[in-house]
């Protein structure tokens, strides 16, 4: 009897419950606050509204949006995650042992990274890449819309199942890429590091669809006359990082599984004896890891090279020698891995080539860096929020690219290795190179979505509070590290060490000062929106394909599909003159209808996910089989699509007057 | 007012369809590679257990390589007979590439269970945890492509064979010719690598 009732629950115990006071606030607060969202949903009786406007919407505009809300949301989480990181070491020097436990710690730190990269920096990469890289092509859609909804809420259920864990479980203590033996059953058999694996396995599997996507949409839905290379540079920053999703994220997907197998069914593949190696795990990891850095900073390298252009009013310098730095970048990410662990012990001759292809590395980026500039020089340039963080990108982004020079050397890097110096190094290029990339992005093409444009000031305020944070917060980290401080650690015993960490805790109140004056910066304008309001369609008087339609963009993007002469087309245009397309140029139109196929697959890899966690076979298996079985039945369907004549779309593209 | 689908959407989107199917499959071959990596590394560490050469018969993987090649082929006329309209065939052939591909996957089960009636299960060494990661994930894909044929079979039974159809059913083939070319590999690496070592 015993056994069966094992069967049923699995491990699920009382005991998994939190029970120190900070993780039992945040396992209150969060479901308190989901249920008042719920209920002020239903106060205002949005449901139906939420659910045919977005939750089964197949429009990627929208599903872009949701992305990147959820990452938004993400970011508070991670954000305060850090937050608690720098007070703890802040306040723990010597003999004070700070507010947190050590498990509790290293908690934090594995969330804070995980949530960073997978929930944070993915999600606001899918959300700009759906928002505008098809009214950038002059396509109506994404290849693969229903797909894409797909990836949306597999990506949404990793996200919840990361939260779920600090509600009941609690969190993996192995690090953002936990390495075994650490997280091998061995040392940690509680589920933590399961809901690790299974949120990122989620997730993951949501991205690598979207790769596909992407790539599809790019070599298959491009307006006519648009030839690769009169692309703009954002799809082809997207395009070479969905080739490095494509290449690098079944690797994550397997070394996750192997690990799980380990885990779940006494496999030997990391563990420390019967065979296994743990060092195998870590090529893996870093195989899939490196690439992974390239497809979060590519994209923000394209929404740089846009808006630079934009706000020097300028043609973008070098186009050919951006696109092909994107390419070298893309083969040589795949060959720099091993530069994660020198400490491993492969030899000076495999050192020395891994060194040196990292350093090489730095000649493509260098290359884009310069032609950034000197697409601003003698330009006619306009200080907006998106300029500014551009700005505040390229000396980030260009001193932590230096550093990571100076990293790539071997025997630098066994000084180093490990310590905060590392830290500082990679909270560099990301902050500098993503984050800023996305703010800027999200600053620049807010009112193509919207309607209205976001307050100026407020957002320059905010990139510089991000700025000044991030020296702040990181450059006292580069001088521990080399001062041999190892990261990871929640109590330093120096005491002379204190100060520098103070000044990055105060750093961390800085940066969340930025997020705040973000977030007050969409408030502000959401309340000004009348004033804020793009009639135009084109505010920045900018070059490319998405300002030729109106603001908010239709759902079906163009009315009538542009025929492309120029890179510049938009720009070009309006030098010879916009005319408005005639009558006979409109076409009946297909789009797809809305669909729950991603929310089903999404909320049943949600349930998987949680019963493989808990070791709940009999609802693991039907969940995983559900999912084939959902997907089989809707490739049988035909008919998902829906018409707009010719007609309808000429009088709503010309209001009443047609 | 209805209004047909017209031609040249439809021919597009069973480019992108086909395309993309494509991509998936050499993501999955990417996956696949990284597993044969691993079986590569590890096939060496048995921990005092048997080794690749005492468990492998490759007359036996011969066998089962045999009859996954006769199920491609029989998926592939499948395809032939169906764009000739010669539709009873084309099941028949539907039918029978799914009984082969199951016959494959009770043979290969039938390996795993000696196996680990022996004792020499994926928990005995990392050797023997590669193994039945590469071949059980192969296995795995074999499955799904089962469900998938019967689904395709109940289909053209239900509603005949339309382009709809046809459209599909090529990308069913696709996806089985791909698991032969893997096992292919699988055949290779770890049967007859096992004579070699």
């Amino acid at each position: 009897m015993s056994g069966f009732w094992e069967f049923i629950t699995g491990r699920l115990s009382l005991e998994y419950f939190p029970q120190d006071p900070v993780t039992i606030g945040a396992a209150i607060g969060m479901p308190v606050s989901a249920l008042l969202l719920i209920g002020l949903i239903t106060y205002l009786k949005r449901w139906k509204w939420l659910w045919t406007n977005w939750l089964t919407s197949l429009d990627a505009k929208k599903i872009g949006v949701m992305y990147t809300i959820v990452a938004m949301v993400m970011l508070l989480r991670g954000l305060a995650d850090a937050g608690m990181l720098r007070l703890q070491t802040a306040l723990s020097a010597g003999d004070a042992t700070g507010p947190l436990s050590s498990d509790t710690f290293q908690q934090v730190f594995t969330a804070h990274g995980t949530i960073m990269i997978f929930f944070v920096a993915m999600g606001l990469l899918f959300g700009l890449v759906n928002v505008i890289m098809p009214l950038m092509l002059g396509a109506r859609d994404m290849a693969y819309p229903l797909m894409n909804s797909i990836s949306f809420w597999l990506f949404a259920a990793g996200m919840v199942l990361v939260n779920l864990s600090l509600v009941y479980g609690g969190f993996s203590n192995g690090g953002w890429l936990g390495y075994p033996p650490l997280t091998g059953l061995e040392y940690n058999p509680g589920p933590g590091v399961d809901y690790w694996i299974w949120s990122l396995q989620i997730a993951g599997i949501g991205s690598l669809l979207s790769g596909i996507n992407f790539f599809v949409t790019i070599l298959k839905c491009r307006a006519p006359g648009m030839t690769m290379f009169k692309m703009p540079i954002f799809p082809w920053s997207v395009l070479v990082t969905s080739v490095l999703i494509m290449l690098a994220f079944p690797i994550l997907t397997v070394t996750l599984a192997m690990l799980s197998l380990d885990r779940t069914l006494g496999m030997h593949f990391f563990t420390s004896d019967m065979g296994g190696n743990p060092m195998l795990y870590i090529n893996l990891i870093w195989a899939w890891g490196h690439p992974e850095v390239y497809i979060l900073v590519l994209p923000a390298f394209g929404i740089f090279s846009e808006v630079v252009a934009t706000f020097a009013k300028k043609r973008l310098f070098g186009y050919r020698t951006m696109v092909y730095a994107l390419l070298a970048i893309m083969f040589l990410s795949f060959i720099v891995w091993q530069h994660h662990f020198f400490t491993m012990g492969a030899g000076a001759n495999v050192n020395a080539f891994f060194g040196i292809m990292t350093m090489v590395i730095a000649i493509p980026t260098g290359v884009k860096i310069f032609n950034w500039l000197f697409t601003m020089y003698r330009g006619r340039i306009s200080f907006t929020a998106p300029m500014v963080w551009f700005l505040a990108f390229v000396v980030t982004f260009t001193v932590g690219g230096v550093s990571g020079v100076m990293m790539a050397v071997p025997a630098l890097d066994y000084q180093v290795h490990n310590t905060l110096f590392l830290v500082a190094h990679f909270h560099n290029v990301i902050i500098g190179g993503v984050v800023f990339g996305f703010f800027a992005g999200m600053t620049y093409w807010f009112p193509k979505i919207f309607g209205f444009r976001l307050h100026d000031r407020l957002g320059r305020w905010s990139a510089y509070a991000w700025q000044i944070g991030f020296i702040l917060a990181f450059i006292p980290l580069y001088i521990l590290g080399l001062m041999g401080a190892v990261r990871r650690l929640d109590n330093y015993s120096d005491p002379a060490w204190l100060p520098f960490f103070i000044v990055s805790g105060v750093g961390v109140m800085v940066v969340a000062l930025g997020v705040g004056l973000f977030a007050l910066q969409v408030v502000y304008s959401l309340w000004k929106r009348k004033e804020l309001r793009d009639s135009t369609g084109d505010p920045y008087d900018g070059r490319t394909l998405e300002w030729s339609v109106p603001s908010p963009a239709p759902h079906y993007n163009f009315a009538v599909i542009p025929t492309v002469h120029e890179r510049d087309e938009w720009w070009y245009r309006k030098q010879k003159g916009v005319t408005k397309p005639a009558k006979e140029e409109y076409k009946d139109i297909w789009l797809p209808k809305n669909s729950a196929i991603g929310l089903i697959v999404g909320g049943l890899a949600l349930v998987f996910g949680f019963a493989i966690i808990w070791h709940l076979w009999w609802i693991a298996v039907p969940a995983a089989g559900l999912v084939i079985i959902v997907i089989v039945w809707r490739t049988l369907q035909d008919e998902m699509d829906y018409c707009i004549t010719a007609d309808e779309l000429y009088k709503e593209a010309n209001g009443a007057a047609a | 007012m209805r209004h047909q689908l017209s031609a040249s959407y439809l021919s597009q989107k069973r480019t992108k369809a086909e395309y993309g199917f494509w991509l998936y499959l050499m993501t999955d071959l990417v996956l696949f590679a990284s597993l044969f990596a691993t079986y590569m590394i590890l096939r060496h560490n048995t921990a005092g257990g048997p080794s690749a050469a005492e468990l492998f018969d490759p007359a036996y993987a011969l066998l089962l390589t045999i009859i996954l090649l006769c199920s491609s082929f029989t998926s592939g006329v499948a395809a032939l007979a169906f764009r000739f309209n010669k539709h009873r065939l084309g099941l028949g052939l539907l039918t029978a590439t799914i009984v082969l591909g199951a016959a494959f996957l009770m043979l290969e089960l039938l390996e795993f269970g000696t196996l680990v009636a022996e004792g020499e299960s994926w928990r005995r060494s990392a050797f023997l945890s590669g193994f039945f990661t590469l071949v059980g994930t192969h296995g795995l894909h074999i499955f799904i492509g089962l469900v998938w044929a019967g689904a395709m079979g109940w289909y053209a039974t239900a509603h005949g064979v339309t382009a709809h159809f046809q459209r599909k059913f090529a990308l069913f083939t696709y996806f089985w010719h791909f698991l032969d070319l893997v096992w292919i590999f699988i055949f290779t690496i770890v049967y007859l690598g096992a004579r070699l070592s």
